[in-house]
């Protein structure tokens, strides 16, 4: 009987993920375009234009290969998979234990390596410009990231997410200037990663500056439904483990009732409002910087986390 | 017959293979294939005897030979790391050996790469299973030799000769370092057996200069960063099957070498010792992926890539001798098994890599990618197994690569609990630039597979290319199933390596077979563990559901039209983006500190019909600043000695006296 309440745990947590990330980006839509002075789109128009997408034939251009009908696929997956192993609602999930938070962080690398394939599949230079800087950001991302990894494990003592979620709720983690040094290196990889203002502007079409954009210009139809719907898990993962880091708050733990898993999800579902308000603010307030000022952008935020670690050392030691 | 006896035997049977070699070369060049197939059979036995040798634990067996250095004879002995290690070398030699059997064809003369193959083959094994220094030393040079021989097969290119020479000066240099390495371990009594060496712990200073030479020797074979120069000159020069043993295989002969000496021989290693390794590694890494990432010729890229991986090897064994100075014992496991599993996982996909690159190059003729383009469609099958070699040396999940670099990266995370500031400052910076060189090699893989193998073909030849024959598809396809195999179940690997940790520092891992669903938990469950099964699984199902979803209940319509590409489709594939373009913005960022980059743009003035001109100025400091300036000195020194030729009786027999009392003096003040 527990096991089958803990496997369907797992799988309402993967039906959580997809379903709930569309209305992440539209809720960021939405509240940009408010905070511009427009209506915007309602906050439901991320499901409409998917449904669209997935009735619409694809497009493909001639001299497409397998591996770029292929790709959409793998990349979703990959990402769907990563997205289920970061908690959400409950820590302690059974298969949290598959993939720790570097093998999360790499499974994202394989989705963006297939997808920078896609992008070179046509012969384009859209296509190369976009898969090039992708790679450029995500080589200068993957540094900064592991940083903050060695932050998180030299507190917790793990880079199991689960693990480090409970010690956080726990009194003994308390309030250290290493995390928050974490944190905002974090937010910044996060920036990037998703590709949002000011490293790449998810809503630019028909510029040299766009990176992803560039990258999936060829993708039509329900290919560009999946990757679409990719981003916005991506997104929504990169929310959920800031959340499950840094504001476990009504995270279940283990073993707990539905009543304590219903406030689980109900906090994470505001943790990820307040999450678009603040992303949707800060993209408003800045301008998207050049492609060649991303390295010092992440290069504050390797900093950023090797100040964390440092920190973290020299405490230790005294 | 004991295992180490089972061993000589093969290798005696590969030693006379040569001379049929030359008989068949001769006489019936239509024969060549059964050299390979020989060659494929001895190897595949070695290394099954040596699997089943690591796995079962027994002691080693030895054996000497009247031999070599008349009082101490020669020794050989099979113990568990040498059984690690004769399974890489079979295993990857018997791969390239079943891709000759098909490639071998395309050789335009047989009779200068059929002798060497199975001699070097031998020589490696050789290196292996010596258990004394006179024996190490000569097979070392006898591979060195026997690699040189293959490197200058096809001579008549003034590029090979010139990799040949500079191989050859390298491979002398490193021989001698590690000569007077192992004089200072055998002290003056002149212990050259390992089992005296074994007994006898070198002071703290020999210490020290065994690892610079061991270093020097051994780590100018295995590439590190700067004695990496000869490396991409060489391993592409020969033929493809050559380069894949020589950059997947040979590379880890040194390693060998390293761990023998360091783990082995010279007693118990400093903390500060393992720093250097350690730093080594990092800066090797870095070095090389960058390195790579500018390169345009394929098998120059997959050479550079040797030297990042050598380097996260390094990484994983400096870890391990940190550890193993501090008495932590369970973490200096996990680095050392880290480090074993990379040696394998490396062998793997950059054989894997090296037959692919061979296949292109046979198919169109062209080793720079500029000239390459749309490959997938003319050879489905070498670039799906090319894509999965891409996607294991890129430390992708659920592949092999993604593990082994996930372990160092444990190991790495292990380092705070270190007492010495030192290490506790250089092993995140070094966890820092393992990040950037698994990134930095992800870029460069997407950028090696999609110029060369998406796209449109840029060249004639590329556009004509025709699949390659059965055998190299075979082997490409077997080793790219082996990289996905060795990613879902690691523990296989893990657990044949424990027996060889466990002798080199009295722990091991955990045995990891018994633990449910295959997952890896180097330490403890709650600290970290991964799952590459589940996880492949667990893509699979969500790729066959949402193919499913969407096909059933949405639409499964599919027209073809032109290329889009914003509604300004370029007309000719040479506007494509290329691997220069690709590399642009890295270069941008990395170029002008580690290559001194420049970027020269000539514009015609307006009105001028004359095409603009591009050029990108990159330098390898290493060659510039240390191996030019030391070549300089040389030949000056060479230069003004040259006199000496020429001087009278009465001149030479002045300095016969000099010499002789400055002898007698050094001789009087030493005692």
């Amino acid at each position: 009987m527990d096991l089958i309440v803990d496997y369907s745990l797992q799988g309402v947590q993967m039906l959580l993920v997809v379903t709930a990330a569309p209305a992440l980006t539209g809720l960021v839509r939405k509240v940009k375009a408010r905070l511009m002075r427009r209506a915007g789109p309602p906050i439901l128009q991320p499901y409409r234009d998917l449904a669209r997408l997935m009735r619409k034939e694809a497009v493909i251009a001639a001299n497409a290969s397998w591996l770029f009908r292929a790709v959409p696929y793998l990349v979703f997956a990959a990402t769907w998979v990563a997205a289920a192993l970061v908690p959400t609602f409950a820590t302690g999930l059974p298969f949290s234990w598959t993939a720790d938070l570097i093998a999360i962080i790499a499974l994202l690398g394989s989705a963006r390596f297939l997808l920078a394939l896609a992008g070179m599949d046509v012969g384009t230079s859209f296509g190369g410009i976009g898969s090039s800087r992708e790679m450029l950001i995500a080589s200068l991302a993957e540094p900064a990231m592991m940083m903050i990894i060695f932050v998180l494990a030299l507190i917790a003592g793990s880079t199991q997410l689960s693990t480090i979620a409970e010690f956080m709720l726990s009194t003994e983690a308390g309030l250290r200037v290493s995390l928050g040094l974490a944190l905002v290196a974090l937010i910044m990889v996060a920036i990037a990663e998703n590709a949002r203002i000011p490293v790449d502007n998810p809503a630019t079409h028909l510029e040299l500056t766009m990176v992803h954009e560039a990258m999936v210009l060829e993708y039509s139809g329900r290919h560009l439904g999946l990757i679409e719907l990719s981003a916005s898990l991506k997104l929504l993962l990169y929310v959920s483990l800031i959340a499950c880091v840094f504001a476990p708050w009504g995270l279940a733990p283990m073993q707990s009732g539905l009543l304590s898993w219903l406030i689980g999800i109900g906090t994470w579902l505001l943790k990820l409002a307040v999450a678009a308000f603040a992303l949707a603010l800060f993209e408003t307030s800045i301008a998207k910087m050049r492609v060649f000022r991303v390295p010092e952008f992440l290069g504050a935020a390797f900093m950023l986390g090797l100040l964390g670690a440092l920190l973290e050392f020299v405490l230790a030691g005294f | 017959m004991t295992p180490v006896d089972f061993s000589l035997l093969c290798n005696a049977a590969l030693l006379l293979l040569a001379p049929v070699a030359v008989a068949i070369a001769a006489a019936r060049p239509a024969a060549w294939r059964a050299i390979y197939l020989v060659s494929l059979v001895l190897t595949f036995t070695m290394a099954g005897s040596s699997i089943a040798f690591a796995l079962s634990g027994a002691p080693a067996s030895s054996e000497i030979f009247p031999l070599g250095i008349p009082w101490i004879g020669a020794h050989f002995r099979e113990d568990m790391l040498s059984a690690v290690f004769l399974a890489v070398v079979n295993l990857g030699a018997a791969g390239a050996s079943f891709y000759a059997i098909g490639y071998g064809k395309h050789e335009a003369a047989p009779g200068r790469v059929l002798p060497f193959y199975p001699l070097f083959i031998a020589a490696m094994n050789l290196v292996i299973l010596s258990d004394d220094a006179f024996s190490f030393l000569l097979s070392w040079e006898f591979m060195s030799l026997t690699s040189w021989a293959l490197v200058m097969a096809h001579h008549r290119s003034e590029t090979n000769r010139h990799a040949g020479y500079v191989y050859i000066v390298m491979a002398s240099f490193g021989t001698l370092a590690l000569l007077l390495a192992f004089g200072l371990l055998a002290g003056p009594e002149g212990n050259y057996a390992f089992e005296t060496m074994r007994g006898t712990a070198p002071a703290a200073a020999i210490g020290w200069l065994v690892l610079l030479l061991v270093l020097l020797g051994a780590g100018s074979k295995a590439g590190i960063v700067p004695l990496h120069v000869w490396l991409p000159l060489a391993h592409p020069a020969a033929p493809s099957h050559v380069s894949a043993l020589m950059s997947g295989v040979m590379t880890k002969v040194a390693i060998y070498a390293v761990i023998r000496i360091i783990f082995d021989l010279a007693g118990a290693p400093e903390w500060w010792h393992g720093m250097v390794v350690l730093v080594l590694g990092g800066i090797t890494a870095a070095i090389g992926v960058l390195h790579a990432l500018m390169e345009h010729d394929l098998k120059r890229l997959l050479a550079y890539h040797t030297i990042e991986n050598i380097g996260i090897i390094f990484i994983g064994l400096g870890l391990a001798m940190a550890f193993q100075a501090n008495g932590m014992g369970a973490a200096a496991a996990l680095s050392l098994t880290a480090a074993l599993f990379h040696v394998f996982n490396h062998s793997l996909f950059k054989s894997l890599l090296f037959f692919g690159s061979g296949a292109v190059l046979n198919a169109t003729g062209e080793r720079d990618m500029e000239h390459l383009g749309g490959l997938i469609h003319r050879m489905p099958q070498t670039a799906f197994a090319f894509l999965i070699g891409c996607a294991a040396i890129s430390a992708l999940p659920p592949l092999n690569g993604f593990v082994s670099e996930w372990m160092t990266f444990q190991a790495i995370l292990l380092s705070p609990s270190l007492p010495q500031w030192g290490l506790r400052l250089a092993v995140p910076a070094t966890g820092a630039l393992l990040a950037l060189s698994a990134a930095l090699a992800a870029a460069c893989f997407v950028k090696a597979f999609g110029v060369s193998f998406l796209g449109r073909a840029r060249s004639p030849a590329a556009a004509r290319a025709n699949e390659t024959d059965i055998w190299s598809r075979t082997a490409m396809l077997i080793w790219a199933g082996l990289c996905l195999l060795f990613g879902l179940f690691p523990a296989l690997a893990i657990d044949a390596l424990g027996p060889a940790v466990q002798s080199l520092l009295n722990s091991r891992l955990p045995a990891q077979a018994e633990i449910p669903w295959f997952l890896l938990v180097p330490i403890a469950g709650s600290r970290s563990s991964y799952d590459g099964l589940l996880v492949f699984m667990f893509i699979t199902a969500s790729v066959l559901l949402s193919v499913a979803v969407i096909h059933l209940l949405a639409s499964r319509a599919v027209r073809r039209g032109p290329i889009w590409d914003c509604g300004f489709p370029n007309p000719t594939p040479l506007a494509q983006y290329s691997a220069g373009s690709f590399a642009q913005p890295i270069r941008r960022v990395f170029g002008t500190l580690v290559f001194r980059a420049r970027e020269k743009v000539a514009m015609p003035p307006p009105g001028d019909m004359a095409p603009a001109h591009f050029d990108v100025d990159i330098h390898d400091l290493a060659w510039e600043k240390i191996y030019v300036p030391v070549a300089a000195g040389i030949e000056f020194t060479a230069g003004r000695l040259n006199g000496l030729q020429f001087l009278t009786i009465r001149r030479y027999l002045t300095l016969v006296f000099l010499a002789l009392v400055a002898l007698l003096l050094v001789l009087a003040i030493w005692t």
